[in-house]
């Protein structure tokens, strides 16, 4: 009699239960960390912004260019020994320029997000908390605000205060806190009901303690995944001011108004102008973009895979 | 429905109301008066004050809002001194030109968007889908003037096939047969509003392709190109109707650039020639404008929606 292999397991061979091992638990932002890290689009788009980091901060310290005095003598150059990147109309080194602009366009993109999501979080979150009438009226502010269109308010407003790496980022953060207000208030809309929050009230918070220990760490998750959002856009948003001429003025350089300089030298042909500076700005925020989709995915916990 | 109506006519006058305030807020701030404008740079302190004065530019902001807003209700957007000219009639000149590019932009966008969508959602993560998706999110993070330009340098210049500039006729009629010089700004424009649609419009399809009826559908033998024609489309466009409102100002925004870009004398350049000047009244009136029209739009793609969708019952 041959021994017939069978798909049953002998009995008392114990064997983990259906729906997967149970591991030790772990913290949410663990469990998130480790979904993250197994998006490759992700850790490529951090690696991305990590390389531009160290590349416009770092860079200049490495690769010393002239950048304050013009040099008639060498504009326009080709790339080549000693301009690894060419030179523009007025002799500068596009290389350094790149590094100086990239500088302008992170910094503005972070504070001008940080001052956005700010301003959205606390709003939201007072308005979800508050309820009823003053709920209505804040989030019709939110609506009349959102009906007018962003780039021409920026540009408005840029056109008689900005030209400062400061300004911008406040003109910019100022008109970008609508949507994580719209976002955080629902969030909260969801958790104020929840017995937590029902039991620190209980216990005496008040309702500055409730946003700022319950309400706004619990919505952490949408306002990080805004945030990165809220760099692309900003970041889109300096470049289109600079290009349109209402950026930064000299010593200081943003990629939008480089490449509104490299446009008047299309017709001959000077690519290095505007191609190096155009594919920095898409990587950027392409980055930002993959690594807000890729949060979303990681910090939503009906989307996780297991 | 009948209640819903009233109800969201209701809410969109309300945003006019704040957004009139909130322009007239700015305008108010930054250009308090014209008089400099009209009496020119050299005029002195006291003939300003008597010109506000005559004019009414030092009554109190209620009084001025309230002026404001009886002239534009009367039609009347503001006078352009800078131009000097009232900024309907120069607005009465251009909008024709804006509204062809935009408009058959959008048209374009929408009927690519909805079959390309669809198209990923039945075939996803096929390489199909995924060169589409990864294009769609290139595009998406490319700054509008960096698409123009690489356009230009490449259709116009180094392959001088179309031309580098919009059609400058003041004729809409020419304007609309010059495929020469309007192809690039249309093509341009349309690929960034489907960069923008094209992931909404195939999540959608993915959401309807789940339903039970695309079962159902399948399971009594139909053929699946009629499954797709006519239970998919028409049920998985129905997100489209709102998202079209919701980008009416993106879309004015990508006007703007590609106006300013291509010199297309429509309302963006406009814009960005009063940006120069600091044209207050015209930049001011038409951000008004704008924003009436995506309140309009907005109100326009609800209403649609519970039209065409009458599973939405709205008490």
């Amino acid at each position: 009699m041959t021994h017939i292999a069978s798909p049953v397991p002998p009995l008392g061979v114990t064997h983990a239960p259906e729906g997967g091992e149970i591991g030790p638990v772990q913290s949410g932002w663990r469990l998130a960390l480790r979904e993250f890290a197994r998006n490759r689009l992700a850790v490529a788009g951090l690696g991305v912004l990590v390389f531009f980091v160290l590349f416009c901060f770092g860079g200049p310290f490495v690769y010393h260019a002239n950048l304050l005095s013009t040099n008639l003598a060498a504009t326009n150059l080709p790339p080549g020994a000693g301009h690894p990147l060419g030179t523009d109309n007025l002799g500068f080194d596009e290389l350094g320029e790149l590094m100086k602009g990239g500088q302008a366009a992170l910094e503005i993109g972070f504070l001008a997000a940080a001052i956005g999501i700010v301003i959205g979080a606390l709003w939201g979150a007072i308005s979800g908390l508050a309820g009823g009438i003053a709920d209505s009226i804040m989030m019709r502010v939110v609506d009349v605000f959102l009906s007018i269109p962003f780039l021409f308010i920026v540009l408005i407003v840029a056109v008689r205060y900005a030209a400062s790496a400061l300004g911008l980022s406040l003109i910019i953060g100022v008109f970008t806190w609508l949507v994580p207000a719209r976002l955080v208030r629902g969030e909260v809309l969801t958790l104020r009901v929840r017995d937590f929050v029902s039991a620190a009230r209980a216990a005496g918070s008040g309702r500055l303690r409730l946003i700022h220990r319950h309400l706004i760490p619990n919505a952490l998750g949408v306002i990080t995944v805004n945030v990165t959002f809220n760099i692309a856009d900003a970041i889109l948003a300096v470049a289109t001011l600079g290009f349109l001429g209402f950026g930064l003025h000299y010593p200081k350089v943003d990629w939008g108004d480089m490449l509104s300089n490299g446009t008047a030298y299309l017709q001959d042909g000077y690519w290095w102008l505007i191609y190096p500076v155009g594919t920095c700005i898409v990587l950027v925020v392409m980055a930002c973009n993959l690594l807000g989709d890729a949060l979303r995915d990681s910090l939503d916990v009906r989307l996780r895979r297991w | 429905m009948t209640g819903y109506l009233p109800r969201r006519v209701g809410t969109s006058l309300v945003m006019l109301f704040g957004v009139s305030i909130f322009i007239f807020f700015l305008l108010h701030t930054i250009y308090p008066s014209p008089a400099i404008d009209v009496l020119g740079p050299k005029a002195n302190r006291v003939s300003i004050a008597v010109w506000n004065k005559q004019h009414g530019f030092d009554d109190p902001f209620i009084v001025q809002y309230l002026r404001y807003v009886n002239q534009l209700l009367h039609g009347n957007l503001g006078y352009s001194y800078k131009l000097n000219q009232s900024v309907a009639a120069l607005f009465q000149e251009r909008w024709g030109r804006s509204a062809y590019l935009s408009g058959i932009s959008l048209l374009f966008a929408v009927l690519i968007a909805i079959p390309l969508g669809i198209f990923q959602a039945v075939r996803r993560n096929t390489i199909g889908d995924n060169v589409a998706t990864t294009l769609a999110f290139v595009t998406y993070a490319m700054p509008d003037f960096f698409l123009y330009l690489i356009a230009i340098q490449l259709l116009a210049l180094t392959f001088p096939i179309f031309g580098f500039e919009a059609s400058q006729s003041t004729c809409m009629l020419t304007v609309m047969l010059d495929w020469r010089d309007m192809t690039l700004p249309i093509v341009c424009l349309t690929l960034l509003i489907v960069a923008g649609y094209s992931r909404y419009m195939r999540s959608a399809a993915m959401d309807t392709l789940a339903q039970d009826y695309i079962k159902v559908a399948r399971a009594k033998g139909l053929p699946e190109r009629l499954v797709l024609l006519r239970h998919l489309v028409r049920n998985a466009c129905l997100p489209m109707i709102t998202l079209i409102g919701l980008s009416i100002p993106a879309l004015l925004a990508g006007s703007l650039i590609a106006e300013t870009v291509f010199n297309y004398p429509g309302l963006g350049l406009l814009f960005y020639n009063s940006l120069g000047t600091a044209d207050y009244p015209v930049l001011l009136a038409y951000t008004l404008v704008g924003a009436v029209l995506t309140i309009a739009g907005n109100l326009v793609a609800d209403i649609a929606l519970t039209v065409a969708d009458p599973r939405i019952r709205l008490a």
